[in-house]
């Protein structure tokens, strides 16, 4: 791994920026280079949210990702939309296939459909289809280690939550699974 | 201590906090806002900390004048419509000779503007938007790490000299996280604050407070006594990052934010062969005016990228005195600078330099 520069995206409550965070933090965790910046702006409940990601083994210049994203992972029709276009030439498009009916119009970055709310529904809990996603980048980039993840998780967490690291484990496994 | 994932507006109000910072009031103002949230939560946390949201930014600031003046470390945050409200404040405190930290994550103007990243509000930063003969320190922050060590360092830098302190960012520094760690700083040796208003106890006659002086003479007595503290500003506290610039052909200026898409042209540029370098202003005000006049031989043009219509340029002109183009490329509005349309720029410079 050189840089990865990771484009998250989904509509709001589907855990994008937590998913965003979670791998910046295991990059930290790491001692790797990273950051995070959110889109922020007028947006209403429902809309579209966004992050970018890089994760590097050199100091992280601009924060910004255009055009040049080694990965977009996009969890509804209008983030596929927007950000297809962004994805480098060889890189990689998660697409969420439970939402997204459309296939990619790119033929020269590898395509990956994801039933990740199927995923996550099986495990019992709609709500870690962004882990699910997760653990298939992971799987397939190999950026971070899945146990650094589960590190930033109970950081992020907190004892209180420690509940939940078990299930998010889980999403991340199947993800991968599906994509293997 | 070990490293923790910040966003930028928090880790702001906790490098305040770690400084000494006892008060804190604000108005909210987005792409703040992180900042005040931060500082409501925390702050009453602490022996003797308050955190007061004012009616207003002019409330705020005054609230600043107040708490300064009794001696106490106190910090305001804002953005760009909030501190032009606050310039009146910040030129009373700065003619009273108070020690203050002030926060600026600015976003897009003239106005009322927009919310996302900008940089026009340099001059309102270096010029000063208050009254008066006046100026004060401008740190500008490139990354999380580097606003933690700064807001710390502002807070004595303050102190030494009797004067507000100003951290300019962005929106972007303010949302974006990176992580940071929080290291002792090295100390200044700080002059006690005798001129305090703490109650005379009746032991010492009082303390007053003030930035009024009717008499011309004297006032421009005050004034040039202030004008030795800013000289000795400009030769001490002067900061700049020198990137890539020995053999540099094209030396890029650009602070904060632009200077970090900037370093990624320069990249970009090396690969294709283009000798290109960057000076980083870490202080806006006292501007690293030699940093530029010491430009190699090599080079043959500056190109100053901003987020405004054009600033900076005018301390890069102002530095160079005309032995060198100076070119402007900028964006505005919120509206951030694209790596390809920079590199067009460059070779646009380079092709018409000889």
């Amino acid at each position: 791994m050189a840089e990865e520069k990771i484009i998250m995206a989904g509509f709001g409550g589907q855990g994008v920026m937590s998913m965003g965070q979670l791998l910046t933090y295991a990059g930290m965790i790491e001692d790797k280079n990273v950051s995070w910046l959110p889109s922020y702006g007028p947006e209403m409940r429902g809309g579209t949210a966004n992050c970018a990601v890089i994760v590097s083994d050199k100091q992280v210049g601009s924060p910004i990702i255009n055009n040049d994203a080694t990965t977009a992972i996009v969890m509804n029709l209008p983030s596929l939309d927007k950000f297809e276009a962004d994805v480098r030439k060889d890189g990689n498009l998660l697409i969420n296939a439970s939402l997204i009916e459309k296939k990619a119009t790119r033929d020269d970055v590898k395509v990956f459909y994801i039933k990740a709310n199927e995923i996550a529904n099986d495990l019992g809990n709609a709500k870690v289809a962004n882990m699910v996603m997760l653990g298939a980048y992971l799987e397939i980039s190999k950026v971070v280690k899945v146990d650094s993840v589960i590190e930033a998780l109970k950081k992020v967490f907190g004892p209180a939550k420690e509940h939940l690291v078990p299930l998010n484990k889980d999403a991340l496994e199947k993800g991968a699974e599906s994509v293997r | 201590m070990a490293k923790m994932l910040m966003k930028g507006n928090e880790a702001l109000g906790a490098a305040a906090i770690k400084a000494g910072c006892k008060f804190f009031f604000g108005y909210p103002i987005t792409p703040q806002n992180e900042v005040p949230e931060y500082m409501s939560r925390e702050l009453p946390n602490i022996e003797g900390g308050a955190f007061v949201q004012a009616e207003s930014e002019v409330a705020a600031i005054n609230m600043i004048y107040g708490a300064a003046g009794a001696g106490a470390r106190c910090m305001t945050s804002s953005s760009s419509p909030g501190m032009a409200l606050k310039q009146e404040g910040i030129s009373y405190i700065a003619g009273a000779e108070l020690p203050c930290v002030i926060v600026n994550i600015s976003r897009g103007g003239p106005g009322l503007g927009g919310i996302q990243p900008s940089q026009a509000d340099y001059f309102q930063s270096t010029r000063g938007g208050g009254n008066g003969d006046y100026r004060h320190l401008v740190y500008a922050p490139a990354t999380i790490q580097e606003a933690v060590d700064l807001v710390m360092e502002a807070f004595d830098v303050a102190d030494y000299y009797r004067n507000p302190v100003i951290v300019l960012g962005d929106g972007m520094i303010g949302q974006m996280m990176e992580p940071v760690e929080f290291k002792e700083l090295k100390k200044r040796e700080l002059p006690s604050k005798d001129w305090a208003t703490t109650g005379t106890n009746e032991e010492r006659k009082p303390n007053i407070i003030n930035s009024l002086a009717l008499d011309p003479a004297e006032l421009e007595k005050h004034n040039q006594k202030l004008s030795r503290k800013y000289k000795e500003m400009e030769e001490k506290e002067v900061r700049h990052e020198d990137y890539k610039v020995e053999d540099a052909e094209l030396v890029f200026v650009a602070y904060g934010t632009t200077a970090r898409i900037t370093r990624n042209v320069v990249d970009s540029l090396r690969e294709e062969g283009i000798k290109a370098g960057m000076i980083r202003p870490i202080t806006l005000w006292p501007f690293p005016m030699k940093a530029i006049q010491n430009v190699p031989a090599s080079t043959k043009a500056l190109l100053s990228v901003e987020m405004s219509e054009g600033q900076m340029i005018d301390d890069v002109k102002i530095a160079i005195e005309g032995r060198l183009p100076a070119y402007h490329y900028g964006r505005s509005g919120g509206m951030i600078p694209v790596p390809e349309d920079i590199i067009e720029k460059a070779k646009e410079i380079l092709g018409g330099v000889k």
